[in-house]
């Protein structure tokens, strides 16, 4: 108790006489990040501080699991993360700076690598756009009996 | 259902009708995926929380005979399913990633001609994975070669040391139109993965298999080689098939029939 109490002092001194010597601005505070609610579902997979200090270890333990041996459990899965935590302005976890990754990596200048190969979109966005002939996942087209490519009118008739 | 099914009538039987594996989910989910053919091998639908099993070896058999020349829908299915632009798409042709290609042979004494697609030929001794310094280059337990992305430096190796010339290196940042379910990226190297997310969600199939059947022309067949029951294993006892450069002894899990 003695040496925390110590050490606060001294923190307090230091910082008292760094802003007195004019090098911190007494507002020294970086803006907060923006930490958006997520639009589905009520409660994350584990608890919240839990998830804030090891989230990259729980990813990387599934990661490693899936990728070496094709194990494709839901929780821990990054698709589940970005399908709960995309932004609902931007469809995105990473797309703006406000955007659920982005907003404290860039707060804690923690470069995040995920998104040079996953995609920071949910799974399932293309339901969202008409389906047609460009968009259409190729199950509808087959579900459609196609033999040749199918046009536009055509797919509008499939059931989505 | 019968709306989506327009040309059911007209459309002719399949000349063998495959055999159905019987399962819930396809029950359920009433997996019809063109006229006369159902999806084969739901059976073989693992559940989500178990590791992929030695059990299994993946393999794929290529009916060169009925492979239509000028037929490119093997390709575009995976190009659409796995997010890669097609070649011609791209700006650079030339150092485009191609995870599976259309080769056109013909035979100088002969004339006759052959087309095959030509992809990963998943090795089960695959030179890939011996020269890869990282590790990165892989075989899981069903046979199917894979790419960590996660520990691969794009050092392209493997890529020098594939005898089909089978891998791509991603030189172009992707800018986040990856499909969700298929996640690259620049600096690695990739190449066909059995459409592992397909089987990994137990459709027991690929894209280009899906795609070559549904145009009518049945060169593909995909299946558990280890399971003597299954349609692959069938065909492979009846017809006199190929490994492309037997001679290097890689034991492919591609077959072809009539080169
Ligand atoms: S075909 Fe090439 S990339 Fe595929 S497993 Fe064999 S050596 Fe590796
Ligand atoms: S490019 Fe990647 S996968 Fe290929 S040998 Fe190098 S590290 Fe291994």
């Amino acid at each position: 108790m003695a040496g925390f109490l110590q050490r606060a002092a001294r923190a307090a001194f230091l910082a008292v006489a760094l802003i007195w010597a004019g090098l911190i601005p007494a507002q020294a505070d970086a803006p907060k990040p923006v930490i958006q609610k997520a639009t589905k579902g009520e409660q994350c997979v584990e608890d919240t501080a839990y998830m804030r200090k090891n989230h990259m270890k729980v990813l990387n333990h599934h990661r490693d699991e899936t990728v070496l041996e094709g194990i494709r459990t839901k929780k821990h899965s990054l698709k589940e993360c970005i399908n709960c935590h995309a932004s609902e302005t931007t469809g995105s976890v990473a797309k703006s700076k406000d955007d659920f990754c982005v907003s404290c990596h860039s707060y804690a200048a923690v470069k995040i690598d995920c998104f040079d190969c996953h995609s920071t979109k949910p799974q399932g966005s293309m339901a969202m756009h008409p389906l047609d002939a460009a968009t259409a996942h190729y199950k509808h087209k087959l579900a459609a009996g196609a033999k040749q490519p199918v046009s536009v009118e055509e797919m509008a008739k499939v059931a989505q | 259902m019968s709306e989506m099914n327009p040309n059911q009538e007209t459309a002719p039987a399949s000349p063998e009708r495959r055999r159905f594996v019987g399962g819930a989910a396809a029950a359920a989910a009433g997996l019809a995926i063109a006229p006369g053919v159902m999806l084969i091998e739901v059976a073989y639908g693992r559940p989500e929380d178990q590791a992929a099993s030695s059990a299994v070896r993946w393999g794929m058999l290529v009916d060169t005979t009925k492979c239509a020349s000028g037929c490119n829908e093997c390709v575009s299915a995976c190009s659409t399913e796995n997010g890669w632009t097609p070649v011609a798409e791209s700006k650079h042709p030339k150092q485009a990633p191609q995870w599976i290609r259309k080769l056109e042979l013909q035979d100088p004494l002969t004339q006759m001609q052959t087309s095959l697609p030509m992809m990963c030929q998943h090795c089960a001794e695959p030179p890939c994975v011996d020269v890869c310094p990282t590790g990165a280059s892989f075989k899981r337990a069903d046979g199917i070669v894979l790419v960590n992305r996660h520990t691969c430096i794009g050092c392209r190796y493997c890529m020098m040391a594939c005898p089909y010339k089978a891998r791509s290196l991603v030189h172009e940042p992707l800018n986040d139109t990856q499909k969700p379910d298929v996640p690259r990226g620049i600096g690695c190297v990739e190449s066909c993965t059995f459409c592992v997310q397909k089987v990994d969600r137990g459709d027991g199939t690929t894209a280009c298999v899906e795609a070559c059947t549904a145009a009518g022309h049945n060169a593909l067949l995909f299946g558990d080689m280890n399971d003597p029951g299954s349609e692959i294993s069938k065909r492979l006892r009846e017809l006199p098939t190929k490994q492309v450069r037997a001679d290097l002894n890689l034991n492919l899990g591609i077959r072809y029939h009539g080169i």
